[in-house]
């Protein structure tokens, strides 16, 4: 999309919430969210899921908004990627735009870091996007609710087609840091339980974003592993994957990928997309049930593009948002955090449900191997994964959890 | 054995890639002393250009095409910011050009942005360079045997313009001794503009080349600058054949690194680094700066005038006053005002009295906010201990690192620090079971009488404003003008039986021990600490906010942290574009305000009372 | 009484020979000075005295002590005053604030962290600036001085410490000649009232003639000749050195 195109639906959605706020001043004020996400530091994963949270804002406020006639009014900020900006602007959205809850943020430091203010300020924080379960147990907070499918349900996920391979001589390739290092540990410790035969005979853990791609490809091989477990994402994975085919790390070794079934990086890779890795991801194109067509309908008319799995999260969170207030009758905080508790809310994936245990939803992803159909990347032979399905059971879920 | 050899040649492809974006910015310094930050963002509008253009024209000719038209477009962008903004700041202070490339770089993100949009791009991979072949039974990219070819290819060109050409010979020529070069009668002027174009250039091509060997996208830049500068500082500033060697052993360091302890990857070169600079603190085949004579001395430093402290006094009681009117949110962003004021007033000591320019004081406000929150959470203890700790950790912490630090001058001093603040980011990042690692430590929130936000406000103010008065008096104390004595002329402090080396030293533990209070102010004031205290980015804020006020005079570093804190968060709020709109505005401000803002009013309303 | 006693003093660059088996000794109050063409390795040898550059060979004693090999500041302490041929002064200083540093390292005071040093030994400062007649530029900044006051001020500078030698390298360049007369015989009184040794560096050959007590020659590093002005002066080998040049004679021959 051109970025003439993409500037004025900007400017359409943003007249029409507007608008719609107006109008709804008349009745009764609006109802405030104060949302943060990292819109400079990382744009290609977060204007996707602004996309999605704005289309949510526009339907429901075209129903007649909330509570009795109220709109929804987004506060919108951006963090620039730094956890430090995060907190300085999730006070601002707490002490001078009232708002009544917060949500966004992507990072899983920076998640994290908006949790503890809005703990600390006793204001419910909708986590979107950030993968660590830090955010919701050994870190987790009675404010604080995550939307997004964790790093350990994710690996949890890939480990029963994993386990499935012939291969007992184990690769892992991640970024250094917590997310790469709970995704290999999580993957490691499910693989064993259900495939005690496996080894793991060589990590790799580049820099985050600063892979130097040949070397990394060439230990790997030299340890003549036969499956490997991928980690790496964005400008990494595209190197990674470069190398990887070039010099034949690939050839006859299987590869299970965290993530890489996403829109947001297998279409980059466009017809060089790997072929044949298992992978979590988003297939937009193949979801053919009637959530999801009717959430990928009205996308494509608002926005003229696919959407990403930034997308069904934006999308998805304002929409828990606007169940949460229904079911709470009031915009108070601890009415809130009880309405969150247990919420089901109808997303384009199906019906998800926040559990009280330890404040996770049961959204899934879907699991599949990724294939190239007319010089694009996509996922064939998928399967949605319910979350619910890997998650430990509530009660231990909160045991993981500080006590309150 | 053959898998080494193959290692080895992935390490000189790389080492190719790294040579020709460094070569670039040696050249740039050696000439111009530019410190050029904006060197990343050519290196990243040359990959960007090149992508662009081989995906428009989907042919050989558009992918080589393409190559070319993003080395050029750098190439010829560099020379307009030669003339269009950096010959205005050469009579400045040194390094400020430095807060002016900076004001580029912001620019660039956001045009790079609107341009191209933000999803990465992939280019097509180079014709005919898609294979691999096998050597020694490994499998080797055929385009990685294109990169090591050119590598060597370009520094032989280099080598032929620069000893058989005579405009090559000139440039030595200004690099051996600038003003010698002037005196000769050569248009300097004309040649920092081809010498920009020329660094930039081979920026561009460095960044266009890595098309086929990833996607192209909005990290480039940052990525990129920082390792080029390790490899020219590592080879010795204005040295091509240094970056060359420089580019070699970390190329060959990241290939066989990764298999002897993958974790290091983070943090070898700047541990490389910091080695080589410890051994040869002008690089590897660097020589001595020549010691620059006349250039433009910094003005007289005088103590206020009473009224000025009476309106400094009456100012602080404005402050102390704000809780009345304040709400909780307008406090919290005083305090970290204040905190910064803190933080730039002591980066201030170092490069305004010291002479000795840091890219890493963020290593001690780092140390310090890590003090207090380790103390905190590890300890149980809370801001009556945590708060010490912090400057005594870092004044620590300083004091080690400063040993090393003062032996060098001038950006050799600089890249160090930044190594110690890199090594220090590191183990934050990855000692996960101590400092929580890229997560943080969350929750370190002042108890007691100081858990209001106000109360807590009250506290920084009383802390900063001591602190800032401190390091006021310092200045105008003996030891203030034994640094200052120091740094003009070093040859004649020795003579008059000085230990410059070991006042410097002592500088800069001091300056880490006020850092690391505000470091320690900070984590209480936010509840957090991250990682992100230590990185290059919180260092580069604090030179923004003194080079911005003025590193001449006292009062600018105070200015500079208090426009440019305003500006970051007023525009991340408003703006949607704010990088662009900041970078714009300290361009402006730089064009305007030559000296730093505090420095070009001083100099404005001093003339007519001096000479 | 014997201040300086240089012996055997050697030093190389890279195989060229700049100083080679340099011996000599000064007195208290007397004034001597070292000429020879450039190149000869008059600075070198200065920069050996010091301490700014360490002798490969051979012995400097002060007062008896042995000081080769010790740095600049060190030499300073034990009581070494010198100006430079090319000024280093404190640029971003006033003239009557060099002074001051000066005094504050003299009486060891650089460490103070809070009293302003404003106050410190300035009458004392003021009094040496107004013995080098730079009374009245007291309060201007270093920077904008031309370059006679800077060497001026630089003889303040060397005399901060009261020492009992001063070693000045061309002190007189780039005077007009009635400042280069005054501060010549400035630092002959110096020498005569306080029983100063001075060795000096000058190209100025009526200054050398009309001030020096005894004068050594130099050539490519080595002693060629030594005495009093007439002495020297009648010295074929010097006259060689000098020959054409006219600079050894222009003024006396007059």
């Amino acid at each position: 999309m051109s970025i003439l195109s993409r500037l004025s639906l900007h400017g359409f959605l943003a007249l029409a919430v507007t608008a719609g706020a107006c109008g709804a001043a008349l009745a009764a004020d609006p109802i405030r969210i104060g949302e943060i996400n990292s819109y400079t530091g990382l744009p290609a994963f977060t204007i996707p899921y602004r996309q999605g949270w704005e289309l949510a804002v526009a339907e429901i406020n075209a129903a007649g908004g909330l509570l009795g006639g109220r709109m929804l009014e987004v506060v919108s900020r951006d963090d620039g990627g730094k956890p430090e900006d995060a907190v300085r602007t999730a006070n601002e959205l707490i002490a001078n735009e009232k708002v009544a809850l917060l949500t966004g943020t992507y990072f899983s430091h920076i998640g994290l870091a908006v949790a503890d203010v809005a703990a600390r300020n006793k204001v419910l924080f909708l986590a979107a996007e950030p993968l660590t379960d830090a955010i919701i147990w050994s870190k987790g907070n009675p404010y604080t609710f995550r939307l997004r499918p964790g790093t350990a349900m994710q690996a949890g996920m890939l480990v029963d087609d994993a386990a499935k391979l012939s291969a007992r001589r184990w690769a892992t390739v991640a970024p250094n840091y917590e997310y790469g290092q709970a995704a290999v540990a999580a993957f490691k410790e499910k693989l064993k339980a259900k495939r005690p035969d496996v080894e793991f005979v060589a990590e790799q853990w580049p820099a985050q974003g600063k892979i130097d791609a040949g070397a990394t490809v060439q230990a790997l091989a030299a340890a003549k592993p036969e499956a490997i477990f991928n980690v790496t994402f964005g400008p990494d994975l595209a190197k990674f994957v470069r190398e990887g085919t070039t010099r034949g790390l690939f050839d006859g070794r299987a590869v299970v990928s965290l993530l890489t079934g996403e829109p947001e990086y297998l279409v980059p890779l466009k017809d060089e997309a790997p072929e044949g890795w298992i992978v979590t991801g988003y297939p937009w194109d193949q979801v053919k049930t009637p959530e999801h067509v009717g959430f990928l309908t009205a996308y494509r008319n608002a926005y003229n593009d696919f959407p990403r799995l930034g997308s069904v999260v934006g999308y998805t969170a304002m929409k828990t948002i606007a169940a949460a207030i229904a079911k709470a009758g009031s915009t108070d905080t601890p009415a809130l955090v009880e309405a969150m508790k247990g919420l089901s809310v109808e997303s384009p994936f199906g019906i998800i449900t926040f559990r009280a245990g330890d404040h996770q939803s049961t959204m899934g992803a879907f699991v599949g191997t990724t294939a190239v159909k007319n010089g694009q990347g996509t996922m064939i032979d998928w399967r949605y994964a319910d979350g619910a399905a890997f998650l430990p059971p509530e009660d231990e879920a909160a045991k993981l959890r500080p006590a309150e | 054995m053959s898998f080494l050899l193959a290692q080895f040649l992935s390490g000189l492809a790389q080492a190719s890639s790294l040579f020709l974006v460094a070569s670039g910015l040696s050249i740039i310094f050696g000439v111009t002393r530019i410190v050029n930050f904006a060197h990343g963002s050519f290196y990243m509008i040359g990959a960007y250009a090149a992508c662009w253009v081989a995906l428009t024209v989907d042919s050989a000719a558009g992918f080589w095409g393409g190559i070319a038209a993003g080395a050029l477009a750098a190439g010829i962008l560099g020379a307009v910011m030669e003339r269009g903004l950096l010959r205005r700041l050469y009579r400045s202070p040194e390094l400020f050009q430095l807060l002016a490339t900076f004001g580029v770089v912001l620019v660039v993100q956001d045009a790079v942005l609107a341009l191209w949009g933000p999803e990465d791009l992939l280019g097509p991979r180079a014709p005919g360079l898609t294979g691999r072949v096998r050597l020694w039974g490994q499998p080797v990219p055929l385009y990685d045997l294109f990169l090591m070819v050119l590598g060597p290819v370009v520094f032989a060109g280099l080598w032929l313009l620069f000893h058989k050409t005579r405009w090559g010979v000139l440039v030595r020529a200004a690099t051996e001794d600038r003003e010698m070069t002037a005196a000769l009668g050569v248009n300097q002027s004309h040649l920092f503009t081809a010498v920009l174009f020329l660094g930039c250039l081979l920026a561009g091509l460095g960044g266009a080349l890595q098309i086929p060997r990833g996607s192209v996208n909005l990290h480039m830049d940052m990525a990129m600058v920082v390792e080029a500068f390790v490899v020219v500082v590592v080879g010795g500033l204005g040295s091509v054949g240094g970056a060359f060697l420089a580019a070699l052993l970390i190329g060959q360091l990241q290939a066989f690194g990764i298999l002897i302890f993958p974790e290091i990857t983070l943090v070898l070169v700047f541990l490389v680094m910091a080695v080589v600079l410890v051994l040869r603190p002008y690089g590897l085949l660097g020589r001595p700066p020549v010691e620059a004579r006349g250039g433009e001395a910094g003005p007289v430093l005088r103590p206020a005038p009473p009224w000025a402290g009476w309106m400094a006094a009456g100012g602080v009681a404005a402050l102390a006053c704000a809780p009345l009117v304040a709400g909780d949110y307008a406090l919290l962003v005083l305090t970290e005002t204040l905190i910064l004021v803190l933080f730039a007033a002591s980066l201030h000591l170092l490069m305004g009295p010291g002479g000795m320019v840091s890219f890493g004081h963020a290593a001690w406000f780092g140390l310090g906010a890590y003090a207090a929150a380790l103390v905190f959470r590890h300890l149980g203890l809370g801001l009556a201990v945590g708060l010490p700790a912090a400057p005594l950790l870092a004044a620590a912490g300083a004091l080690v690192a400063g040993w090393f630090c003062v032996r060098l001058s001038g950006v050799y001093l600089a890249m160090l620090t930044l190594a110690f603040a890199q090594i220090l980011w590191s183990v934050a990042f990855q000692w996960t079971a101590v400092t929580g690692g890229d997560n943080g430590i969350l929750g370190v929130w002042p108890g007691g009488p100081f858990a209001a936000r106000w109360a807590y406000y009250e506290l920084t103010l009383a802390l900063v404003v001591a602190g800032v008065v401190a390091l006021r008096r310092v200045v105008f104390a003996p030891f203030g003008w034994t640094l200052r004595a120091g740094r003009d002329s070093p040859l004649r402090a020795e003579a008059l039986g000085i230990d410059v080396r070991r006042h410097q030293w002592m500088a800069f533990t001091a300056a880490g021990a006020f850092a690391g209070l505000a470091g320690g102010l900070d984590a209480f004031a936010k509840g957090s600490v991250f990682p992100t205290h230590l990185d290059i980015s919180t260092s580069v804020d604090g030179l923004v906010m003194v080079l911005l006020g003025g590193v001449q005079t006292l009062a600018g570093p105070l200015v500079g942290a208090v426009v440019f804190h305003g500006l970051e968060t007023e525009m991340l709020r408003h703006v949607p574009y704010w990088r662009a709109v900041l970078g714009g505005i300290i361009i402006v401000l730089v064009l305007a305000f030559p000296q730093g803002i505090v420095g070009a009013l001083s100099h404005r309303f001093g003339r007519s009372r001096d000479s | 009484m014997t201040v300086l006693s240089v012996s055997g003093l050697a030093k190389a660059y890279g195989g060229v020979q700049a100083v080679r088996g340099v011996s000599f000794t000064l007195a208290a109050g007397e004034m001597l000075a070292l000429i020879g063409p450039n190149g000869a390795g008059k600075s070198t040898c200065f920069n050996m005295l010091n301490g700014q550059v360490r002798p490969d060979a051979g012995s400097v004693k002060l007062l008896g002590r042995e000081i080769a090999g010790l740095p600049p500041r060190a030499v300073w302490r034990l009581g070494v005053g010198r100006t430079f041929q090319i000024t280093a002064t404190f640029a971003a200083m006033t003239v009557v604030e060099n002074v001051q540093m000066a005094l504050l390292s003299h009486h060891r005071r650089l460490l103070g962290w809070w009293r302003p040093a404003a106050r410190l030994y300035r009458d004392e400062a003021m009094a040496l600036l107004e013995r080098v007649g730079m009374g009245a530029q007291a309060d201007r900044p270093a920077a904008v001085l031309a370059y006679g006051d800077l060497k001026r001020l630089e003889l303040a500078l060397a005399l901060a410490n009261g020492p009992a030698l001063l070693l000045m390298d061309e002190p007189a360049a780039g005077m007009a000649p009635a400042e280069r007369e005054a501060l010549m015989r400035l630092t002959a009184s110096l020498a005569r009232e306080q029983g100063v040794a001075v060795l000096f560096t000058e190209h100025d050959m009526d200054a050398v003639f009309a001030h020096a007590h005894r004068i050594l020659v130099m050539h490519q590093g080595a002693l060629i000749a030594e005495g009093t002005p007439a002495a020297v002066r009648a010295d074929p080998q010097v006259q060689a050195v000098y020959l054409g040049s006219g600079a050894l004679f222009g003024g006396g021959a007059a």
